[in-house]
């Protein structure tokens, strides 16, 4: 039951996030904006309990969501055929760029050792 | 055989085909990636995605009837990204610690990645809808959807290059930090969890949280990071050049 309705909280502030970002123009798409509007309504209590229960279920699972859009990469063949290899190569540099690029800056700027998850329950 | 043609003709239309074919699929994909001890190159999505979409191909059946059922799957990512407040909160006081830093390297990483995708794509010679279409790839599927038709690009090709992105990332984030000397200690794996998340969203979350949980913590708020900033930041910066 929690679960349930930490979904209903999810989808209400999604739409309230489509509603906004229809009706103001905003940059950003309707979820981005039901997260920002989540946030700060995690402070209490109604909403974090039965969030946190369906926000674990759904983000260990994150990588399942990926596969429906994933398959559709038979309906680009064509582009496929005929731009693969470059695509691919794109994709794989900027990849590594972005990674390389993020964990030496990060590893440069934190320094000394400082571990997390030491306060809180990891997710 | 035509009894059995007559049958799979009826069922790959249905939508219980799709969702079934996805779920079962993946659950032997998961069973096989944890089999191999978790082996980057054995990732669950990628062969999902490959055998299904061999399969699909095989046997003649569309896209458009297997996402009848698959789009109950796909409807999740709208939620699951609202659900990304949760990791950030639980993190708020590492955050608020922080956050110059997490935010500095979360801006060069996406820069770099996006920057350096347009950059190539351009090079390459690449049609400028596909290149536009790089662009976002860096931030999870739904979103780069969004991105992508904001500034030109296509969604579904973003969308696709966004799970290429994630699963370049998880199959070659260990052996790319390795070679950068990234230590096996808590800060490292906050900064390998990190940059997992920023340039390869969901999909290299999930890895990072298999391999350590700061790692995942790290990923986690890292992705929905990469989420504000992207779909902030390239938008504006397409509308300023």
């Amino acid at each position: 039951m929690q679960a349930l309705r930490g979904l209903a909280w999810l989808l209400a502030l999604q739409s309230v996030g489509e509603l906004m970002t229809r009706g103001l123009s905003l940059p950003f798409p309707g979820p981005v904006i039901g997260m920002m509007l989540l946030l700060p309504a995690l402070r209490w209590r109604v909403v974090r309990e039965p969030v946190s229960a369906c926000a674990d279920f759904l983000l260990v699972h994150l990588s399942l969501l990926f596969v429906p859009v994933g398959v559709g990469v038979m309906t680009h063949l064509s582009l496929v055929s005929q731009y693969g290899a470059r695509m691919l190569a794109v994709i794989v540099l900027s990849t590594l760029a972005g990674l390389a690029v993020t964990v030496l800056s990060l590893h440069l700027l934190q320094g000394r050792p400082d571990p997390m998850g030491k306060e809180g329950p990891d997710a | 055989m035509p009894k059995f043609v007559e049958l799979w003709v009826y069922l790959s239309a249905t939508p219980l085909f799709g969702l079934t074919a996805t779920l079962v699929v993946y659950v032997l994909a998961q069973a096989a990636y944890a089999r191999l001890g978790h082996a980057p190159w054995a990732n669950p999505v990628l062969w999902t995605v490959v055998c299904i979409a061999s399969g699909l191909l095989l046997t003649d059946v569309p896209y458009p009837s297997y996402f009848a059922g698959a789009q109950f799957i796909h409807f999740l990512l709208g939620p699951a990204v609202v659900a990304l407040a949760w990791p950030l909160w639980q993190r708020r006081e590492e955050l608020r610690r922080r956050w110059w830093r997490l935010l500095l390297a979360a801006l060069a990483g996406g820069i770099a990645a996006s920057g350096s995708a347009l950059l190539l794509a351009w090079a390459l010679g690449l049609p400028a809808e596909v290149a536009l279409s790089l662009v976002p790839k860096s931030v999870t599927a739904p979103v780069a959807m969004g991105i992508a038709e904001k500034i030109g690009g296509i969604p579904a090709l973003a969308a696709v290059f966004a799970v290429i992105t994630g699963l370049v990332g998880a199959l070659a984030g260990k052996y790319l930090f390795d070679a950068l000397r990234i230590p096996v200690n808590p800060s490292g794996w906050a900064a390998r969890g990190f940059a997992l998340g920023t340039a390869s969203h969901g999909i290299g979350a999930a890895r990072a949280l298999q391999v350590n949980a700061d790692a995942g913590a790290y990923a986690g708020l890292a992705l929905g990071l990469q989420v504000v900033l992207a779909s902030l930041l390239i938008p504006l910066a397409f509308r300023w050049f």
